[in-house]
């Protein structure tokens, strides 16, 4: 399929990717101590197996999880649990979450891992099982768990599995340099997971401007005929899934649906390649390869990390700052986060760590809306942004969902292209989070109304059952004195 | 021909609110959201053409022959009054749904001077008793309309970025007198 | 005058009649459909910190206008917008207060039982003897634990952001 299907709208940021694509994927010496979020996926949180003072070993699991959509959470070295507490979290809250601190005592010993039997032997679902006993999740930055995606293969006839390698976020280079570096384990994962799906066809995804990741994954599926090497325009937001199946498959995802919906699922490379590991040779999600990236980084590379290793790390690693850094994003720059704090940990999720110079933030003095449409152009969704914006303003939360803010994917193209410097993004999540919020509120007022309903019910049954322990009581009392008059007349 | 001119006369030309600035008091108040002034609008359709046709019975066959002229104002309005409590009565009995739309809004016709105000600028014109009804229903077509527009125009304007000094009812009325330029274009109509 | 007077009397005599037996006629039963409507919405528990008895007694007031859209509290913001669209009042959200939520101080709880059995959403766990503690998705915040505690070790505080319940400001700019 040479003639692949445009997508909507997007646009063409600088890449600023050549620093840190050049330098092959580094290590880090081991960290003090390892901060481990319980929570670094979409879902419940972790349920802690460990106490403080017990000695671990590298992939134990340390934490389980509660329910399917949900991640368990391994040691990522060996060590001792120091504490278990609020950890700061990688959030632009900043706030505190429950998490494991966990002393490494330098041996990095592994746990016995369980060697598994070829995989393609195995039943799909016992797989799937596999990978999320590995807490794998998603490790483009959705952090949506792996597995549940996977058993979407008995619900969903999912006809194209697509390995998302475009990484259209400029700076971040991590899925370049594990492609061009593990093709061969990531051929392998992605036949993995068409097996797990049964899916007819495996298409990686990879955006031209990554020559390199395109020879070397080219030449890695040579032997294997049903997966297919394809080049995909570079234009950001094309690591989105929904673009990502428009562009290859030529299909849409309809509003408010989801990429099953027209038969594709899509797995980032850092996902696929984690799967492989964890179904090849049984090793949970641990470590990651982070982008560590921005003009005042002093040697910008990609850095395969542990879990929980403080950002500060990191960067220290990366030869420090080269000058104040005006900000520091998770992710990357276009849907990154603020990062609270360089002791904030590196979590599944971490794409890539920036530390950008002023002139490479956006200016925040915003003008006016002179209604250019210009976000609706670059808007890939085909959404007004511009009227979903004012409506988010002024709280019309309702208004904006008529224009579609249920299907925004928060890729601020918008905000990007905007010359008034509007925050449109940042209303969107604004306008979001609210609804969620009111979402959260009819739960909860639901709920309340089940509990009051559940006690009145149960007090009138306590009443019933008081009432009828009563005239028990009664007759039993009743009984004796007839007993009584009963002997007195006999006798 | 002669009854359509009419009509637009008293649609376009000579519309109620904002030519001859009758019933300002709900163009103002209920035309922030498009569905009340909806509402509204077909309430006072209802009204003011059953209240064009019997006040006009009421000045042909009860106040002329009775040479009671003066007292035409209060008896429009005991009439206009009671006809409304009667339809409220009847809707809400007939079709709850019509009257949970229009519930709020009849009570509120009945104040309302347009009602008022077109009966009687009927009789001086001396109309007909289907000129009259034609009138009645013209002129809350008019009202509707203007009560549309302007519910739409405001509903735009919440979104907009209107300097502090004149959010609110300042605004609305810069936007009122605009509207109010623009319908002047219909003068020469007819 | 006289004329006048007896035609306006007569005219009114007859409309108010009329108005009279069509009241009869056309008679609704059933009271306001808003209440029930309003009623429905409502958390049902019944706990009293609008100020009325009782949730429904808040719906009839809250018809009547004697009451406001935001006054309850477990409600919410989602709880007064409804609110507000049904009955066509503009809503002051910035009036909402924060939620309270009851919490025990473990270290002075007796584990009496007695908290627990005035919660009326029975979100206060725990047993005789043991230390009880309350569940904060449960939790609507009426105070009657509060009252009912012979300790006095549960306050009411502002439930702390956690990632769930964090959301993202609103921008300040134009």
């Amino acid at each position: 399929m040479f003639n692949l299907a445009r997508i909507r709208g997007g646009i063409h940021p600088a890449g600023h990717k050549d620093r840190s694509a050049a330098l092959p994927i580094g290590t880090l010496a081991l960290p003090p101590r390892l901060y481990l979020p319980l929570r670094q996926h979409a879902g419940a949180e972790a349920m802690p197996l460990v106490k403080v003072g017990d000695r671990v070993l590298k992939g134990q699991l340390i934490a389980s999880s509660p329910s399917e959509m949900s991640a368990p959470i391994h040691a990522p070295s060996s060590g001792t649990v120091v504490e278990i507490g609020p950890v700061l979290a990688p959030h632009p809250s900043g706030l505190m979450v429950n998490g494991i601190v966990l002393e490494c005592d330098g041996e990095d010993r592994w746990i016995e891992l369980e060697a598994p039997a070829n995989p393609f032997d195995e039943s799909p679902l016992l797989l799937a099982e596999r990978v999320a006993q590995a807490g794998i999740v998603g490790m483009g930055g959705a952090i949506f768990p792996a597995a549940v995606k996977l058993k979407q293969g008995t619900r969903h006839e999912i006809k194209t599995v697509l390995v998302n390698g475009s990484e259209c976020e400029p700076y971040l280079t991590c899925d370049d340099r594990i492609m061009r570096e593990r093709a061969e384990a990531i051929v392998d994962g992605a036949r993995l997971i068409q097996h797990i799906l049964r899916a007819y066809r495996v298409v990686i995804g990879i955006e031209d401007n990554k020559p390199e990741a395109l020879a070397a994954m080219r030449a890695a599926s040579e032997p294997y005929g049903a997966i297919e090497v394809e080049a995909v325009p570079a234009l950001y937001p094309m690591g989105s899934a929904k673009q990502l199946i428009q562009a290859v498959t030529g299909r849409e995802v309809p509003a408010e649906a989801r990429s099953t919906s027209v038969g594709a699922l899509v797995h980032n490379v850092g996902t696929v390649y984690a799967i492989q590991q964890a179904l090849r040779y049984g090793r949970p999600l641990i470590s990651r390869v982070v982008s560590v990236a921005g003009s005042c980084v002093g040697n910008p590379r990609n850095l395969e990390v542990l879990i929980g290793t403080p950002a500060q790390a990191l960067f220290d690693a990366c030869g420090g700052f080269s000058q104040e850094p005006a900000g520091l994003l998770l992710g990357g720059p276009m849907m990154g986060v603020n990062l609270p704090s360089l002791q904030a940990p590196v979590i599944k999720g971490a794409t890539g760590l920036l530390a950008l110079a002023r002139h490479e933030l956006r200016d925040d003095q915003a003008s006016p809306c002179i209604r250019c449409a210009s976000c609706v152009d670059a808007c890939p969704m085909g959404l007004l942004p511009l009227e979903m914006a004012a409506r988010a303003r002024v709280d019309d939360l309702d208004g904006a969902n008529d224009y579609g803010l249920r299907d925004c994917i928060l890729c601020g193209c918008c905000s990007y292209v905007c010359p008034s410097h509007i925050p449109l993004v940042q209303y969107f999540q604004y306008a979001m989070g609210q609804q969620d919020e009111r979402r959260q509120g009819a739960r909860k007022t639901d709920y309340i109304k089940q509990l009051t309903e559940a006690r009145a019910e149960r007090l009138a049954q306590e009443e019933v059952a008081k009432a009828a322990a009563k005239a028990a009581k009664a007759a039993a009392k009743a009984r004796p004195t007839t007993a009584a008059a009963a002997s007195e007349v006999e006798s | 021909m002669e009854y359509l001119l009419f009509l637009i006369g008293t649609v376009l030309v000579n519309n109620v609110v904002l030519v001859r600035f009758l019933g300002l008091c709900p163009f103002m108040g209920v035309s922030s959201k498009l569905d009340p002034s909806i509402g509204m609008g077909v309430a006072t359709t209802l009204v003011m053409t059953l209240g064009g046709i019997s006040s006009w019975l009421l000045e042909h066959y009860v106040l002329l022959p009775l040479n009671i002229g003066f007292l035409r104002i209060l008896a429009y309005i005991v009439v206009i009054a009671a006809m409304v409590q009667f339809i409220e009565m009847v809707i809400r009995k007939v079709s709850p749904p019509l009257y949970r739309a229009l519930g709020i809004y009849l009570p509120l016709i009945t104040t309302n001077c347009a009602v008022l105000g077109v009966p009687l600028i009927s009789v001086r014109e001396g109309h007909s008793l289907v000129q009259a009804g034609l009138f009645g229903f013209g002129s809350a077509l008019g009202f509707t309309l203007i009560m549309v527009i302007f519910a739409g125009l405001r509903e735009r304007l919440a979104l907009a970025n209107v300097p502090a000094a004149f959010s609110g009812p300042p605004i609305a009325f810069v936007t009122a007198g605009l509207l109010a330029l623009a319908f002047m274009g219909f003068g020469g109509l007819i | 005058m006289l004329m006048a007077t007896l035609a306006l009397a007569t005219l009114g005599l007859i409309l108010g009649g009329g108005l009279g037996v069509a009241a009869r006629k056309f008679a609704v039963t059933d009271e306001n459909p808003l209440i029930k409507e309003i009623e429905a919405l409502m958390p049902g528990s019944q706990c009293g910190q609008c100020g009325f008895p009782g949730c429904s007694a808040a719906a009839s007031a809250l018809v009547e206008g004697s009451a406001e859209v935001t006054c309850c509290p477990p409600g919410g913001v989602g709880l007064a917008e409804k609110l507000a669209a049904l009955l066509g009042v503009t809503l002051d959200a910035g009036q909402m207060s924060a939620p309270l939520l009851a919490r025990i101080d473990a270290a002075q709880c007796t584990g009496c039982t007695r908290c627990y059995r005035a919660c009326p959403t029975d979100a206060i766990v725990g047993a005789n003897g043991q230390i009880h503690s309350v569940l904060a998705n449960a939790c609507t915040g009426c105070g009657k634990c509060l009252a009912a505690c012979p300790e006095d070790c549960i306050a009411m505080a502002v439930q702390q952001p956690t990632l769930d319940t964090w959301r993202w400001a609103k921008p300040q700019a134009a």
